[in-house]
C-alpha cells in the first residue's frame, strides 16, 4: 500500500492511506460488473493468488485466447485505475477488488461505484474517489496520451493531481476516515499495537520470547 | 458482569489493548490451523508482505478433507480440490515456519484431538481455530473459541483477535453419572435443557461434582459441544485431573518448570466467591443415556423417554419440531429405542479419543455388528489409532464387523468420501444432526455417546446400552 511508510505492515503509520501516487490506467465503460472484473469460474480456489491474471480475464483476450490491447495488458505497473459510472455493480464478490489489487491497483477514481464494491475496496485499503464525468473523461484522455505521467490521489485533501493541475474529488467520509486514520482493516488495527502485543506475550508465563 | 472467574482472569492476562472500534484486542496463545479455512488468509498475508510474527504459537494439521481409507491417502489425493487444499497448507506452513502434522505424520488428526494429546492445550491460555468446535479446548481451563476466515488472517498477522467479552454462565452439575451414562449424555442434556441458542452471549463454565468426576477425555466432549448450545466457548476449571493429563506430554513443561507453570494454572481458576452473570443447576443423578430425535442437537431425550409431541412443546419450537420429525421419521409418544439404524459412526472431535473407543469396545467385545448395519470406526488422530492398536482394541472393532479407518473428520461433515446415502439413519458419536450434515440431504443422524453407538451397531436399532451390559453381566 503506498500510504506512508514501507510495505512491511509494521506499526500504525503503514496502515494509513493518505495518498496514492503513481501512474494511471483507464478502463472505459459504464456498469462494469464484478463478473466482468473477475468471472465466476475463477472463484473456486484456495488462494487469492493468480487473481491478477483473472482481472478482466475475458475482456483481456481475443477469441483465440491471445492477449489483446485491453488497458490491463497495456498499462502494466500503473496503480491508479480511472473508470466511469456504476463501476463494480452486480455480485458482491470480494474477489473483484482483490483481483484489481493483485494486478497493482491501489486507488480508483470514477464517476460512481456500486456500494458493496466500494465497501470491499475499503476493507482492502483501496480508496475509491468519485468526480464528475467530464473530469473522468479528461483524466482518461490524459493517461492515454501520457501513459507514464505521474498521477496522485490525495485522500486527506480529496484531490487528484496530474498534468500540473489539481482537481477536487469526493471520497465517502466513512471510507476516508477509516483510510486516513488507518482503521480500515483489522489486520492493520491489530498490528498497530505490535509493541503492546509483545509486552502482553512477554508477561504470559507460557510464552517464551 | 462476571468477576473473579477463570474467564475474567484469562481475558485480562491476554488483553492487549482497547480498540477504537470498541472491541478488545486479545492475544492468542495457540492458533490451530487446518486446510479448510486457512488458504486465503495465508495468501493474503503473502500478498501484503506480512510475516507471521509468532509462528511457534501456531500449529497445523489436516483433518476435514482427508480420506480415511489407507489406500486413499496416497498423494496426489484423488479429489483434486482436496489435494489443492492440502498442498496449500503444506506450502503455507513450510514458508511461515509453522509446525504441520501432515498425512505422513503419525500425529496427524483432528485439530481438537491432536492439540490436547500433544500437551499443546494448557490451562490459562487462549486458543482459537477457524472451526467452531475449538470450544473443546476449554476442558483444560483455556478460553477457546472458533473464529472466521478473516480472523484466521488476523491471528496469523498479529497473533491477536478483535473480540467482545461475553457473559459467564456457571452450569453446576450435582450428583454422579450412573452406569452407562457418559459425558456426551450430560452435554446433550444441558443443550436440551437450555436450548440450542440458550448460550448466545455467554461462555459456559461447567462445574459441580459430576463435572469434577469426569476424565479429561470426557471433559473435552462436554466443552466441544458448547457451541451446539449457542455458547461461543465453554470451560472447566483446571484441577489435578487436568495436571495429571498434561504431565509428560510432548509440549507440556517438564520437572520444575511444570510445577512453576502449575502455580499459574491454579491462579487462573475461578475464585470460590466469583460472580457469575447466570447460574444454572442440574442433577446428573437421574440422567439417562441421551439420543436426539430431531435435526438439532437440542432435540434430544433420554433413551427411555417418549419423543415429544410438537404440540406439547413451547409454541416457538413446534414448527421446527414438526419439520424435524418429518425429516427423521419418528413418531411422537414413542421412545427412540427400536428405530432401525443403517450406519454406526464412531469418531470426530467430540468422541474420537482413545477412551471413547475403549468404552465402545467394552460393549462390542464378543458381539457382532448387525448384518444390516455398516459400521465405521475413525480414530481422532494417528496417536489414538496407534494407541488402540497397541492395546488390541482395533481387533475388537474388526472382529465385531467395524471398518477400522485412518484419522480424520470423516462422516461428521462428509467432506471426504465417507457419507450417508439416501435416507440412511446413522447412530453417530458426532456433534451435529443438521439436515444434510453427514453428506446426504435425506440422511438422518441420531447423536449419542460412543457406548450407545456400539449398542446401536450391535442391535441394528437405537438401543439402551445399559440393557446390553445387563444381559452380558
Amino acid at each position: 500500500m503506498s500510504g506512508e511508510g514501507s510495505e512491511n505492515g509494521v506499526g500504525v503509520e503503514e496502515m494509513k492511506v493518505r495518498r496514492v501516487a503513481g501512474t494511471g490506467v483507464p478502463v472505459r465503460g459504464d456498469d462494469i460488473d464484478t463478473d466482468q472484473i473477475i468471472p465466476a469460474r475463477f472463484l473456486k480456489t484456495t488462494t487469492w493468488e493468480g487473481m491478477d491474471q483473472y482481472a478482466f480475464y475475458d475482456a483481456r483476450r481475443d477469441d483465440d485466447g491471445e492477449l489483446n490491447d485491453h488497458p490491463f495488458n497495456e498499462y502494466k505497473g500503473a496503480n491508479v485505475l480511472v473508470v466511469n459510472d456504476n463501476f463494480g455493480c452486480g455480485s458482491s464478490r470480494e474477489h473483484a477488488p482483490r483481483a484489481l489489487a493483485r494486478w497493482g491497483v491501489e486507488a480508483i477514481v470514477g464517476e460512481s461505484f456500486a456500494e458493496i464494491f466500494a465497501d470491499n475496496c475499503k476493507s482492502l485499503g483501496i480508496p475509491a474517489a468519485t468526480t464528475d464525468p467530464e473530469t473522468v473523461a479528461e483524466l482518461q484522455d490524459f493517461i492515454e496520451a501520457n501513459p507514464s505521467a505521474g498521477i496522485e490521489l490525495d485522500v486527506v485533501d480529496e484531490t487528484v493531481t496530474y498534468d500540473g493541475k489539481t482537481v477536487d474529488v469526493d471520497i465517502d467520509e466513512a471510507m476516508r476516515g477509516a483510510l486516513v486514520q488507518g482503521i480500515w482493516d483489522t489486520v492493520a488495527l491489530l498490528r498497530s499495537n505490535m509493541d503492546a502485543i509483545d509486552e502482553t506475550a512477554a508477561d504470559l508465563p507460557y510464552v517464551d520470547r | 458482569m462476571s468477576e473473579g472467574t477463570l474467564y475474567d482472569k484469562v481475558w485480562a492476562r491476554h488483553k492487549v489493548a482497547d480498540l477504537p472500534n470498541g472491541q478488545d484486542q486479545l492475544f492468542i496463545g495457540l492458533h490451530l490451523i487446518h486446510e479448510v479455512t486457512s488458504p486465503q488468509p495465508f495468501s493474503e498475508l503473502r500478498e501484503r508482505g506480512i510475516e507471521v510474527p509468532f509462528p511457534e504459537r501456531n500449529v497445523a494439521t489436516v483433518d476435514h478433507i482427508v480420506p480415511t481409507r489407507p489406500e486413499g491417502r496416497e498423494r496426489p489425493l484423488a479429489d483434486e480440490s482436496a489435494e489443492g487444499m492440502l498442498t496449500a497448507l503444506e506450502r503455507n506452513t513450510s514458508e511461515t515456519g509453522i509446525q504441520f502434522y501432515g498425512l505422513e505424520s503419525e500425529k496427524q488428526g483432528i485439530t481438537h484431538v491432536v492439540a490436547p494429546e500433544l500437551g499443546l492445550t494448557q490451562p490459562g491460555t487462549t486458543v482459537v481455530c477457524g472451526d467452531s468446535h475449538t470450544a473443546t479446548h476449554g476442558a483444560f481451563g483455556a478460553i477457546a473459541f472458533g473464529i472466521g476466515t478473516s480472523q484466521v488472517r488476523d491471528v496469523l498477522a498479529s497473533q491477536c483477535v478483535a473480540a467482545d467479552k461475553a457473559e459467564v454462565r456457571r452450569i453446576e452439575v450435582d450428583g454422579r453419572l450412573g452406569e452407562g451414562v457418559h459425558s456426551k449424555d450430560l452435554i446433550l442434556k444441558i443443550i436440551a435443557e437450555l436450548g440450542v441458542d440458550g448460550g448466545v452471549g455467554y461462555v459456559y463454565e461447567y462445574g459441580g461434582e459430576a463435572v469434577r468426576d469426569l476424565s479429561m477425555e470426557e471433559r473435552l466432549a462436554v466443552c466441544n459441544m458448547s457451541i451446539e448450545g449457542g455458547a461461543r466457548a465453554g470451560y472447566i476449571n483446571p484441577d489435578e485431573t487436568t495436571y495429571e493429563f498434561l504431565r509428560g506430554r510432548e509440549f507440556a513443561p517438564e520437572g520444575d518448570a511444570f510445577e512453576e507453570r502449575k502455580a499459574y494454572w491454579e491462579s487462573i481458576a475461578s475464585d470460590p466467591d466469583a460472580d457469575y452473570d447466570d447460574v444454572v443447576h442440574l442433577d446428573a443423578g437421574n440422567l439417562e443415556p441421551m439420543v436426539t430425535w430431531g435435526t438439532n442437537p437440542g432435540q434430544a431425550v433420554g433413551i427411555g423417554d417418549p419423543v415429544p409431541a410438537p404440540e406439547d412443546l413451547p409454541e416457538g419450537e413446534r414448527d421446527a419440531a414438526r419439520a424435524a420429525q418429518e425429516h427423521t421419521g419418528v413418531t411422537p409418544g414413542e421412545p427412540m429405542a427400536g428405530y432401525p439404524i443403517d450406519v454406526a459412526f464412531l469418531g470426530t472431535c467430540t468422541n474420537g479419543r482413545a477412551s471413547d473407543f475403549r468404552e465402545a469396545a467394552a460393549v462390542l467385545e464378543g458381539r457382532e455388528v448387525h448384518p444390516d448395519v455398516r459400521a465405521l470406526a475413525v480414530p481422532g488422530s494417528g496417536t489414538v489409532k496407534s494407541t488402540l492398536e497397541a492395546e488390541g482394541v482395533d481387533d475388537i472393532f474388526r472382529e465385531a464387523g467395524f471398518d477400522w479407518r485412518e484419522a480424520g473428520c470423516s462422516m461428521c461433515l462428509a467432506m471426504n468420501d465417507d457419507s450417508l446415502e439416501g435416507s440412511e439413519r446413522c447412530a453417530s458419536s458426532s456433534n451435529r444432526n443438521y439436515v444434510g450434515r453427514q453428506g446426504s440431504k435425506d440422511g438422518r443422524t441420531v447423536l449419542m455417546s460412543p457406548a450407545m453407538v456400539a449398542a446401536a451397531a450391535v442391535e441394528g436399532e437405537v438401543a439402551d446400552v445399559r440393557d446390553l451390559t445387563e444381559v452380558d453381566a
